[in-house]
């Protein structure tokens, strides 16, 4: 018997077969019960024992050697049937994604999340109180005498008088909630309060709502070097920069004294202001150490206890950092701008990751 | 407050220059709002000598020049009236852009002749609106040299802003003070030696106040008669130093009592002594009663305010404005002049009643010093005798001038101990003399008087201030908070929290968030619940923006509104922000709003987009409450949201009746249509401060978690029932059927039509089960199914679906 023709006739049929259905039919008739090849291995018992000795290895090589021809095979069949597949099956993978849409976070939350994060590391807490306020707590309580020319340039939008004469009104600033704070709790304290303010001013650079951020800070042995260097610790951090230049220059507020206004070093090119660059100043906000009067108002000693306050416009800082040109768009809601200007709700800021992209 | 640097001169003598004049006034308080150099802005327009004029041959009223510019010989065509030989004028050469017109010149031919720069009008320099001819120098004017030092325009313009607190600021005497104090040179007095004593006064000065209790509306009264003056154009000087401040010159008595207005801080009033009838009286103003001010105005009193009148009735406020009707004119002769102290309180009162703002009062609203008026007759006098001649009488003196003195005790180590510097003492006692102090004593008990013009300093800190602000503000030291703790701590308190996740997670969801007004229009703040008088605005800044906005949605409708004629139709809006139900303190509530207006989202090719509906107000309302760690499936949804909702397609979320977290859905179709915008739009409001707070105590521990190694299985049903059968509550039904096994009721189908009748509806759910400790068998999964048929037969009278 010819083994080396058997083996050559066999994996012929199956290296022809040209589908795996063609290999399963070629897998039958050369390995299956009725193949020659079980026909030669049924007729070994009928050898003797010298012969078969001889014979039977062969035929087990050559079985396997059909094994694995049949599964090279399968395999090569199988590449090629994936490949037409794939041939097949080309999308065009510059087509859009399906559409998931992200919204924005508008600046001034996005900016209150920044200023409280700062402050948050510097131990203050968040504080926060009505918009429509008492005349006691928006202006006597912070040393606001009355009649003064101090509350004329608020501008204050006022509500119709009550039956005992009382008229609320819309606060005009944020120190008011000094005022509620140290009326309900007890020094020291390290306080922000952002939130809405008003006064009733409308023009290109005004509007009458706007939102501020005041500071309040009561303790024993503080003095307006806390002052300086707080704020200057806020703007480096807020505004992401090693050296900010800043000045103080003597101001006037009822409710500090001494008082200040401070100025931040800019530059202004070609409209576009930049913060850390240039020799120009920009007024960002007033501060100044809390009025005796103001801590006589709240019950408190102000030869025990002492302390500054700050105001700053929120939205302002905000157009400064990001360079938003215009107010008034803060308040239109147009997504356009939303879109623009505003923040990805995942741009979440930290210390530790940054405040800004 | 606007001076010229030669004015402040008048009053420091100093050598500084205008750049640390201008740095030393910011320094100390008085913050520098611009500075106008009109002779560095016209340093190119230069003196030029009219060597030739002669007609144009082509026109007539064109004269051809010949120039002389210092620099050669330009030919000029010029059209003015007064060009002529052998004047001096200002000449721009070609290449300059006048500042008056914007224009730039360049070499031309008027009627085919040549011209080469031009001769100016004051209108072409910006000086003013004169532009009948061009501007005439003195023939004496040197050729070539920059024509602004020649006629005085060589004096910088300064504008200081003055707080309120520094009245004495309003005159450049204080502005002077200030500076020498901080070492910038020294002040110069000025002359308030007495004057007059010619003659008695025939016009005398009687307080006649109804209300003893009101005569400090005006205590005290100087006056001066001064006869036989000659009332023409203030001379040369005083017209440059008021114009350059912006003041228009009207005539010698009136441009005095500016000047000194500015000069030194005191207002003054001149009275024409021929037309006051009787004596002057100073009194409150009775309601009806009427004058003409200086302003041509008719004034009508409204009584309470300090007028000032004569036997023929009142004439004008007093330190606010003067009265027409004894005003001074050209033929004036005879003057009585006044120095007087008005009440800060009632002359703002009278001020904004009338709406008259006038230097006056802008002084006198802030505190004028009271011992100017002494001093203030005397030069007001000298000044009109030396400039309108005449003599002056005897000084009328009524009243007495307020005694505001007071000494206040100045520690010197407060200076450090708040102000933040170390100042020396003689330091300290140097500057506080320098600004006009008395100081006594030392080291912490100094006893420090205050002098009459400083109104504003009543205590320590105000002296502290001084001190460190003419020290300078520069030399704080920069310190540091202590630090609290190690590692910071949350600054937020869980409800702040709350309002920070609630706007990332909407924004999360695709929605752009808005910051609008907190107020509204009174007719939209009446659609949403609002509207109660309480919360008008008894002056807003238009009838747009009169009302507390009750919900934040309408404001977001409109804005969408907005949006939409901008071509964003469909659109997705929030904001978390305040409403407000009453004017008390606890009356603001902070919610979470949003709108869904239109479709989905644009046509895409892979994804249809659908109208939004009452479901995707309620998927952003229950994201949100996920979001600050509510059990949503713990809460109940019902019906009953507010009327500005589609009642048959809204809701709201909540957590028993009482306790309302949510609402949401379509809004009402004719709150649409009030708002003028078309739906589809759907709302939602989540009420921030309702959402129960974590317990105090929490702990970060989980609960430990349990699954199931066993084959979990799902078995469909499709019930029939009632249309008006809550689905909450058929799913309520499946699950009450096996508490333990069953751990969802997934609903995956609704149907509503014809092919089950009118009233009925088809709801196909899919149930979970869940076993923990074996595998179930076919038997127990029947088992199961049969209670989940039975339960939803007995409670909602479900039947499976055939």
């Amino acid at each position: 018997m010819d083994i080396e023709k058997l083996k050559a006739d066999l994996i012929g049929q199956i290296t022809d077969a040209g589908n795996l259905g063609d290999l399963e039919a070629a897998r039958v008739a050369t390995l299956g019960k009725k193949s020659r090849l079980s026909e030669v291995m049924r007729g070994l018992g009928k050898m003797d024992p010298a012969e078969r000795q001889q014979v039977a290895p062969r035929l087990n090589a050559l079985k396997n050697a059909l094994n694995q021809a049949i599964d090279d095979r399968r395999g090569a069949l199988k590449r090629a049937e994936l490949e037409v597949r794939l041939a097949a099956e080309q999308v065009d993978i510059t087509l859009p994604a399906r559409p998931e849409v992200t919204g924005r976070i508008h600046p001034v939350s996005q900016v209150v999340d920044e200023i409280t994060e700062i402050f948050a590391d510097m131990g203050f807490a968040i504080a926060e109180g009505p918009d429509i306020e008492d005349d006691f707590h928006n202006f006597t309580a912070l040393n606001f005498p009355p009649a003064h020319p101090a509350r004329d340039m608020h501008d204050t939008f006022f509500f119709d008088p009550k039956e005992d004469g009382e008229r609320m009104l819309l606060r005009t600033h944020t120190s008011s909630v000094q005022i509620r704070t140290m009326e309900t709790q007890d020094p020291p304290h390290r306080i922000v309060i952002p939130g809405r303010t008003y006064r009733s001013d409308s023009d290109m650079t005004h509007t009458p709502m706007f939102h501020q951020i005041e500071g309040l800070v009561i303790d024993r042995n503080l003095h307006m070097g806390h002052l300086k260097g707080t704020l200057e610790a806020f703007s480096r951090a807020f505004f992401e920069l090693d050296e900010v230049r800043m000045r103080f220059r003597p101001s006037y507020f009822p409710f500090t004294e001494p008082s200040a206004e401070v100025d931040i070093g800019c530059s202004f090119d070609k409209g576009q202001i930049r913060i850390g660059e240039g020799t120009d100043w920009l007024e960002i906000l007033g501060c100044g150490m809390v009025h005796p009067n103001v801590l006589r108002a709240c019950g408190l000693d102000p030869e025990e206890w002492q302390g500054f306050a700050w105001g700053m416009g929120i939205d302002r800082i905000a157009m400064l950092k990001y360079g938003i040109p215009d107010l008034r768009a803060f308040f239109d809601s147009d997504v356009r701008w939303l879109r623009h200007y505003g923040f990805q709700p995942t741009d979440v800021p930290s210390l530790g990751g940054g405040l800004s992209r | 407050m606007k001076l010229t640097l030669g004015w402040l001169k008048d009053h420091l003598e100093t050598d500084a220059t205008l750049e640390q004049v201008l740095e030393k006034l910011t320094a100390v308080g008085l913050e520098v709002e611009s500075v106008t150099d009109r002779a560095a802005e016209l340093a190119d327009y230069t003196v030029a000598h009219v060597v030739e004029a002669v007609p144009h041959p082509d026109a007539d009223r064109l004269r051809v020049c010949k120039v002389d510019t210092g620099s050669g010989i330009e030919q000029v065509v010029c059209g003015a009236p007064n060009a002529r030989t052998g004047m001096k004028g200002v000449f721009a050469r070609s290449g300059l852009t006048i500042p008056g017109t914007g224009l730039t010149l360049k070499p031309t031919k008027i009627r085919g002749v040549e011209s080469n720069g031009m001769l100016v009008s004051e209108r072409e320099m910006g000086l003013s609106n004169e532009h009948d001819g061009i501007i005439e120098l003195a023939t004496d004017a040197p050729v070539g040299v920059p024509f602004a030092g020649v006629v005085g325009l060589d004096d910088p313009v300064i504008e200081v802003a003055i707080t309120p607190n520094r009245q004495e600021c309003l005159g450049i005497h204080g502005i002077a003070r200030d500076l020498a104090a901080a070492g910038l040179g020294t002040l110069k007095p000025f002359n308030r030696d007495p004057v007059g004593g010619a003659f008695p006064s025939p016009i005398g000065v009687r307080f006649t106040f109804d209300d003893p209790a009101t005569a400090d509306a005006c205590p005290v009264f100087h006056g001066c008669y001064v006869r036989g003056v000659k009332n023409g154009p203030s001379p040369e000087w005083m017209q440059r130093r008021l114009k350059a401040i912006g003041l228009r010159p009207i005539s010698t008595l009136v441009d005095i009592t500016n000047f000194v207005t500015y000069d030194l801080g005191r207002p003054l009033h001149v009275f024409d002594a021929d037309k006051v009838q009787g004596d002057i009286q100073v009194r409150l103003g009775r309601e009806g009663e009427s004058f003409v001010a200086l302003d041509d105005r008719t004034y009508e009193m409204a009584g309470g305010e300090c007028v000032i009148a004569d036997d023929s009735g009142a004439h004008g406020f007093g330190g606010v404005m003067g009265g027409a009707a004894n005003g001074c004119t050209a033929e004036t002769v005879n003057v009585f002049i006044e120095s007087a102290w008005f009440d800060p309180v009632r002359t703002a009162q009278t001020g904004r009643r009338h709406g008259i703002d006038s230097d006056a009062r802008y002084r006198f609203e802030r505190g004028v010093d009271p011992e100017s008026v002494a001093w203030g007759i005397h030069v007001a006098a000298r000044l009109v005798t030396e400039l309108c001649g005449g003599e002056a009488s005897d000084i009328v003196q009524t009243g007495a001038i307020p005694d505001q003195s007071r000494t206040l005790r100045l520690r010197q180590s407060r200076i450090a101990s708040l102000g933040g510097v170390q100042v020396p003492e003689a330091e300290t006692r140097r500057i506080l003399t320098a600004l006009g102090f008395g100081v006594e004593g030392e080291g912490e008990d100094m006893q420090v008087s205050v002098p009459s013009w400083r109104v504003d300093v009543d205590g320590e800190a105000d002296l502290v201030e001084d001190v460190v602000r003419i020290f300078g503000y520069d030399h704080i030291e920069t310190v540091q908070l202590p630090r609290l703790s190690d590692v910071a701590t949350p600054s937020l308190t869980a409800a702040q929290r709350n309002v920070r996740t609630a706007r990332r997670s909407l924004a999360a969801r695709g929605m752009y968030e808005c910051v609008t007004w907190s107020f509204l229009p009174l007719a939209q703040a009446e659609l949403f619940g609002g509207g109660d008088a309480a919360l008008r605005l008894a002056n807003p800044i238009s009838a747009d923006l009169d009302c507390m906005r009750p919900s934040l949605l309408p404001n977001l409708i409109t804005a969408a509104a907005r949006n939409s004629a901008r071509g964003n139709g469909d659109i997705a809006l929030f904001e978390v922000g305040p409403q407000y139900r009453s004017d008390a303190p606890d009356g603001q509530d902070t919610v979470a709003g949003g709108i869904r207006r239109g479709r989905t989202g644009d046509r895409h090719w892979a994804a249809s987009p659908r109208a939004v509906d009452a479901f995707d107000a309620k998927a952003d309302s229950e994201a949100l409450l996920n979001a600050v760690g509510l059990d949503t499936s713990k809460v109940q949804i019902a019906r009953g949201a507010s009327d500005w909702y589609h009642p048959g397609r809204s809701g709201v979320i909540q957590l028993g009746p009482k306790l309302r977290l949510a609402q949401f859905g379509e809004i009402h179709p004719a709150v649409l249509e009030e708002l003028d915008i078309k739906g589809p739009l759907v709302g939602f409001e989540v009420f921030m401060d309702a959402i129960p707070q974590p317990k105090a105590g929490r702990k970060t521990t989980r609960p430990p978690l349990t699954v199931s190694d066993f084959q979990a299985v799902t078995r469909d049903f499709a019930f029939v029932v009632s249309r008006d059968v809550a689905v909450a509550d058929m799913i309520r039904a499946a699950r009450g059927a096996d508490r333990n096994l069953i751990t969802a009721v997934d609903i995956f189908d609704l149907y509503e039509g014809e092919r089950i009748g009118a009233d009925a509806k088809s709801v196909a759910m899919s149930v979970r089960l869940e076993p923990m400790d074996r595998t179930l068998t076919d038997k127990e999964i029947d088992a199961v199914g049969e209670k989940v048929i039975a339960n939803m037969a007995k409670s909602v009278d479900a039947s499976l679906r055939g």
